[in-house]
């Protein structure tokens, strides 16, 4: 799950880690308010998405007064940024951070991840700040340093320290910025963080290490145990058909696509997005309707995929091991009751109790296309749809 | 012969009371699989199915001689079942339980470093041998006792490619699913290096998808060490960068992790890649056939 920059900011604070004083505002009036508060000589407006690379598309304007605090919130809020996170359609600012300014000396990245391949927490640093480290990486990737955190002690001061002065923080500044390191880690395995970035991270004329930006993100396999950080979604920011798949516990993805699928399994389901490609079709979704998805959970799924209104035809493509071939085709059937199809429905079933499924939905009198294997399901809705 | 599990192997079924656990523990005691009791804290002493119940896994263990545990418990305690089973020294603890958080694996991981055991997934169908001995959720009737060995980071995908194979009159040895998780316990290289050692085990069939490096670090191995053919498929060949497709390791990020980066590296070893999901079996077949191993891998007759 993700937060906004503000957010996480907040949660940084309370772990000790230096961030700029700011605030949120969601209107121009509570903007100006805000940066009267901060009494800053300079105000930094930002626009809060989920999305990085706002600065570029204007989101993020510095103000050398309030009126000027007044025109840049004016002309952000409402605004659609469209950057290379966002997609084509862009996302609509409906909230600013109100930060004070700070006397930037230099620009550095900090980030924790997992490191898969030795199942452990990673601190990476580099001194090529406000770049995209996927770029430092690609370009010169002797910039970038990594301790890896043992989870049975945690990151210790000397790593912290170790990655400061390889990252060449000025060395009268090691100590506050392992500080920093230490208070971000912290954070990272108490809200169960998948990834913290802070790009970047500046030091500053009057000597402060601080994140100027934050970009938290959550395990959401963990969410039932963090619940403040569950506060912080915003649904606004998230695809309205995710939001509704959630509910009845779907692994629903939005994709630009016209045909919709449904699928169990996360394996399967990948692998159906492709074999639709493979015969020159396009996916409108990604969708795992899970091990023990239930009649009702198939129409739910259903209701989803047809509230898509790019979908110009349905494949279904089912391997029932312990989901059973008759449950899902009771489930399509009664979908297509309740929706009303009108759109081409090609079904492959395989696996438990295939022969009682297919007979179910070949008694149901509607409109469904039958298939044999993936390719044959997936050659017959891409015809369908042309 | 097979890796991991056979006709003898003693299973008990930590959180045997659920109800997952229960449907899963009918299911396995129906394919034949030597399940010796289970474990739900609390209610030691009771019966379940005929089998005894016990409070801790040590107590089960003592009682039973069971050397393999499957766990069926919720996310949120599954990565304290997975210690208790490591704890009491089993030789093996597959979790079939999705959705455990990564920083409780992490902790996990950490701690069964030096220890004995070896733990499947989590977030995985399982394992089976054909016809001897299955201990997961994957529907046991697909598969056929013979000579090919499947794994895989996912399940329904599993399924898909031991089906084909089970169509064309290719058996198998044995199917492990290492599970979708970033963190799991067994990861290809530890099932491929147990198949080439396996004497019953022909050919290998390995499914991955995107995220993670994982593939590429088997397909090097396998280049390497492996005296047995393989053959690929990868998931998620048109996954668009930075969504999680369902389970939780198989993203695309910071440009890691692609399907093409896979493929190419796989087929670099020396491993042919099926280019579509619906070729799995085909493909393995016609390395069968190039190596001379089709008629030793055929172990019936064959349905297409």
């Amino acid at each position: 799950m993700n937060i906004h920059e503000y957010q996480g900011k907040e949660v940084l604070r309370k772990y000790g880690v230096a961030v700029p004083n700011g605030k949120v505002a969601y209107s121009v009036e509570e903007a100006v308010e805000a940066a009267k508060e901060l009494g800053s000589a300079v105000t930094v407006v930002k626009a809060q998405i989920h999305a990085g690379g706002r600065g570029k598309a204007g989101g993020v304007k510095v103000a050398k007064n309030l009126d000027e605090v007044r025109t840049y919130a004016d002309e952000i809020l409402g605004k659609v940024l469209v950057t290379h996170q966002t997609g084509p359609e862009g996302k609509e600012v409906k909230r600013l951070l109100i930060e004070e300014g700070c006397d930037i000396k230099k620009e550095y990245y900090i980030g924790l991840v997992l490191d898969r391949a030795t199942s452990s927490v990673v601190m990476m640093g580099s001194e090529e700040g406000g770049t995209e480290i996927e770029e430092v990486a690609e370009k010169t990737p002797e910039k970038i340093f990594k301790e890896v955190i043992d989870p049975a002690i945690g990151l210790q001061a000397f790593q912290a320290r170790r990655l400061a002065f390889n990252i060449n923080i000025p060395k009268e500044l090691v100590n506050k910025a392992a500080k920093f390191m230490l208070g971000l880690y912290k954070a990272f395995v108490e809200k169960d963080c998948s990834i913290a970035e802070i790009n970047p991270l500046v030091v500053t004329g009057d000597g402060n290490v601080m994140a100027l930006d934050a970009k938290l993100n959550f395990d959401s396999n963990a969410l039932y145990r963090q619940k403040d950080i569950l506060a912080y979604r915003d649904l606004e920011e998230e695809d309205q058909k995710e939001i509704e798949a959630s509910k009845y516990d779907l692994s629903y993805i939005s994709l630009d696509g016209n045909i919709g699928c449904m699928v169990n399994g996360a394996g399967l389901a990948m692998a159906t997005m492709d074999i639709i490609k493979h015969y020159n079709g396009d996916p409108a979704n990604f969708l795992d309707v899970g091990g023990g998805a239930t009649a009702e959970k198939v129409t739910e799924a259903f209701k989803i995929i047809l509230s898509d209104k790019n979908v110009k035809g349905i494949f279904v493509n089912i391997f029932g091991g312990i989901m059973k071939c008759d449950v899902i085709a009771n489930g399509v059937v009664e979908a297509t009751k309740q929706v009303g199809l009108n759109l081409p429905l090609v079904v492959r079933l395989e696996g438990t109790n295939v022969d009682l499924g297919k007979k179910i939905l070949n008694e149901s009198g509607l409109n469904i296309t039958s298939a044999d294997s993936m390719a044959d399901g997936a050659e017959k809705i891409v015809s369908l749809v042309k | 012969m097979s890796i991991f599990i056979n006709k003898d192997t003693k299973v008990i079924v930590q959180g045997i009371t659920g109800s997952v656990g229960l449907f899963h523990t009918q299911q396995m005691l129906e394919y034949g699989t030597k399940i010796v009791g289970g474990v739900t804290p609390g209610k030691g002493g009771t019966e379940v199915e005929g089998l005894p119940v016990f409070n801790t896994v040590e107590e089960a263990v003592k009682a039973t001689g069971a050397t393999a545990s499957v766990i069926y418990v919720p996310p949120a305690f599954a990565a304290d079942s997975i210690i208790e089973a490591v704890d009491a020294e089993l030789d093996l603890a597959i979790c079939i339980t999705e959705g455990i958080p990564v920083l409780d694996m992490v902790n996990v991981k950490r701690y069964m470093q030096g220890k004995k055991t070896r733990l499947v997934g989590p977030n995985c169908p399982g394992v089976i041998t054909p016809e001897e001995c299955k201990i997961g959720i994957m529907p046991g009737y697909i598969h056929k006792k013979g000579h090919v060995g499947v794994v895989s980071r996912s399940g329904t995908l599993t399924y898909e490619a031991v089906h084909q194979l089970t169509q064309r009159g290719i058996g198998q040895s044995t199917a492990v699913g290492i599970g979708g998780d970033p963190v799991n316990g067994t990861d290809f290289i530890d099932v491929l290096k147990a198949f080439n050692e396996d004497e019953d085990t022909y050919a290998v069939i390995m499914i991955g998808e995107i995220g993670g490096t994982a593939e590429e670090e088997a397909a090097e191995w396998v280049k390497a060490n492996m005296t047995k053919p393989v053959v690929g498929f990868i998931g998620g060949q048109t996954a668009p960068p930075g969504k999680r497709m369902g389970h939780a390791g198989a993203i695309i990020s910071g440009g890691k992790g692609t399907a093409a980066e896979k493929i190419k590296t796989m087929q670099e070893c020396g491993i042919k890649v099926a280019e579509t999901p619906s070729v799995m079996g085909e493909t393995l077949v016609s390395v069968l056939e190039e190596k001379g191993l089709l008629e030793s891998c055929t172990t019936h007759k064959a349905n297409v």
